[in-house]
């Protein structure tokens, strides 16, 4: 393996975001120590309002953290000033789930892709950033034609073209990726998936990869992180999660999955209850009351998120009788 | 083999006028559903999923939505020639629907169990008493605990107002429920708790369902049939086996090929190039043609007609027969 792959980007170090709410605190991030590896992509899943969003954009400091270190190549940018910071945002990129949203409707296609490099002064001259424009309108696949056009003229595939060239007009190192193909027909889903592997492998990009859709996740990414209620409670190499899951949420998470396989059967696992309120939670894993394998100390203790085997984290109390084969779900 | 069928639409084709254009969202389409069996309507979006359904539900919004053409059929009877008053009694006790979004089915200023009771009492002429113990029978059902009959809609998460929103399409014993993306809101935990619950009332009532969705995972697991659309059309249709295992329309195909699959560890996804055409400008010929890989001239000029009988398929070509075995 070559030396470069194996250079941490992004490193998170207790990170914690907590939204003030009259109840009390929302722990929408609690405690997350992750890393991403130059050139690759860490898939986040995790069911809505498990703070998956709200990683990312803690990451990416467009929400400041309660507690706890973002690392961009080892700079700890949660001390940048804002001077500082807009100069880094350079590096850094976000791609957002609704490209209806996302778009100015009074922008043409050029001017919404020119105006990253207008702000960052990036080219002295007009010409010159027409010249990027067009050149990066080509990476992203849209046509020359589409240059004088307005988003409303678009389907919901060429407008996420769009958010893309934009994302990309800087030269950026490192993009998060929310949700970006949630709102597609799965047939348009599939350009923006290959589009986004394809210019990773071009530009040696690295992702951050949110969202529900475990299948989407698995295809796109090379490590996989699992939240739960606000807690990174798996993390692991995209196949460890498929083939060895060690926590019993991810195991429930995976078999909650329609398959379009009609030979075979895969028995699901039902949890039952949903996701509790991540307002004030209490002491313990914030899984036990789904899971049917929590014990008193479940309830009362906290589990380490801890390296399970060489790059497996997880943080269950009984992860070990999961690995080796005591713990099961019924029909699994 | 029993051949009892429920719902028949037979060439329908329905569109919405307006001054300027006319989209022609459903374009000839014909299908069944039988008692007791489920059939998948699968397709993106702009397909003309809903239209059909709120067609069978004579919900079509008029103006601008017109049944130009076509018979719909249900327990023999075509719809289209209804009065309100049988509309109004064919829905809830014949024909029961569920939307997609459970957070605005509800009404958010009576409580759930009075709105449930509601339904009961304008169906059927059944004392207040009797209306409430129905509605918490069905409410314990579907997993919503009777204490809860006097809380609002607000107070109860997506996937509890979900199971509301099913209890209430239950509540007079339809013979065919329209689900139409009913988890698609939901997170997959769940999306399984409610497709389970789904199924155990289907086996319970023998109600026949029809099932619209994006998703062909979702068809696969609670789905007997499935009819693939596209711009208005059937362009597949036939047990979920038949056209799982081996679709023949390009346009199945490629929706298999383009979405990614848990147990294979394909590289590359082969999108569908393009996006789907807009009613109120198709093309000429096969409506698929702009996106299809194996377009033909005859294909730019000319309507594909049906093929097959319990498996049939628009297409000019058998494209995929020889790799039969």
């Amino acid at each position: 393996m070559e030396n470069k792959e194996n250079q941490v980007l992004i490193e998170t170090k207790r990170l914690k975001k907590y939204f003030p709410v009259p109840a009390g605190f929302l722990h929408a991030v609690d405690d997350v120590n992750l890393t991403i590896n130059k050139g690759e992509t860490l898939g986040i899943v995790g069911e809505s309002g498990c703070g998956k969003s709200t990683l990312g954009r803690v990451i990416l400091r467009l929400h400041e953290a309660t507690s706890g270190d973002v690392l961009y190549d080892g700079m700890d940018i949660n001390n940048f000033s804002a001077e500082e910071m807009r100069f880094m945002r350079q590096n850094m990129q976000i791609i957002f789930q609704d490209p209806y949203a996302s778009l100015n409707p009074r922008m043409t296609i050029g001017q919404i892709i020119e105006e990253p490099l207008k702000l960052h002064k990036i080219y002295k001259t007009a010409e010159e950033r027409r010249a990027r424009v067009e050149e990066l309108m080509d990476l992203v696949g849209l046509p020359m034609r589409s240059y004088n056009q307005y988003p409303h003229e678009f389907d919901g595939g060429r407008r996420q073209r769009v958010v893309i060239a934009r994302a990309l007009s800087i030269n950026p190192q490192f993009i998060v990726c929310d949700e970006p193909v949630s709102a597609l027909d799965v047939s348009v889903q599939a350009q923006i998936l290959n589009l986004l592997m394809d210019l990773q492998k071009k530009m040696g990009l690295t992702y951050m990869f949110i969202s529900h859709d475990l299948s989407v996740v698995k295809h796109i990414s090379t490590n996989i992180g699992v939240m739960y209620l606000g807690q990174l409670i798996e993390k692991a190499p995209k196949k460890n999660i498929f083939e060895k899951p060690l926590h019993p949420y991810t195991i429930a998470l995976l078999s909650a999955i329609p398959s379009t396989n009609v030979l075979q059967k895969s028995k699901k696992v039902i949890l039952k209850g949903e996701i509790t309120s991540p307002i004030n939670p209490k002491v313990g894993c914030r899984f036990a009351t789904r899971c049917p394998f929590a014990t008193e100390k479940c309830m009362n203790e906290n589990p380490q998120f801890v390296e399970a085997v060489p790059n497996h984290f997880v943080a269950c109390h009984r992860w070990e009788e999961v690995a080796n084969g005591t713990l099961k779900y019924e029909g699994q | 083999m029993e051949n009892n069928k429920v719902l028949s639409v037979k060439n329908l084709h329905v569109h919405y006028v307006t001054s300027e254009m006319t989209a022609k969202a459903v374009n000839g389409i014909d299908f069944e559903v039988q008692e007791g069996k489920a059939l998948g309507l699968v397709g993106e979006t702009g397909a003309g999923k809903t239209t059909t359904a709120l067609s069978i539900m004579q919900l079509i919004p008029d103006p601008p939505g017109i049944i130009v053409d076509g018979e719909i059929e249900f327990e023999g009877k075509n719809v289209i020639y209804n009065t309100d008053k049988e509309n109004e009694a064919m829905r809830g006790n014949g024909i029961s629907m569920i939307f997609q979004d459970p957070m605005t089915a509800l009404n958010p200023i009576m409580t759930v169990g009075e709105q449930l009771a509601e339904v009961v009492l304008t169906h059927e002429k059944v004392s207040k008493a009797e209306a409430k113990k129905r509605v918490i029978d069905l409410l314990e059902i579907v997993g919503v605990k009777a204490d809860r009959y006097d809380d609002y809609p607000h107070q109860f998460s997506g996937g509890q107002k979900q199971r509301v929103v099913i209890a209430m399409s239950l509540l007079c014993n339809p013979k065919l429920l329209i689900a139409d993306e009913p988890t698609t809101a939901l997170d997959v935990t769940i999306q399984a708790q409610v497709l389970d619950i789904i199924n155990n009332l289907r086996e319970k009532y023998k109600m026949a369902m029809i099932l619209i969705t994006h998703d062909l995972g979702v068809v696969a697991e609670t789905c007997d049939n499935v009819a693939i659309m596209y711009a208005g059309q059937i362009v597949e249709s036939g047990t979920v086996k038949e056209v799982y295992l081996n679709p023949k329309h390009p346009y199945t195909r490629g929706l298999f090929e383009s979405i990614p699959k848990l147990d294979d560890d394909a590289t590359e996804l082969i999108p569908i190039e393009g996006a789907i055409s807009n009613a109120a400008d198709l093309p000429t010929g096969c409506y698929f043609h702009p996106r299809c890989r194996y377009c033909q001239e005859i294909c730019k000029k000319q309507q594909p007609s049906q093929h097959g009988d319990e498996h049939k398929f628009m297409c000019h070509f058998d494209l995929f027969s020889k790799e039969e075995k």
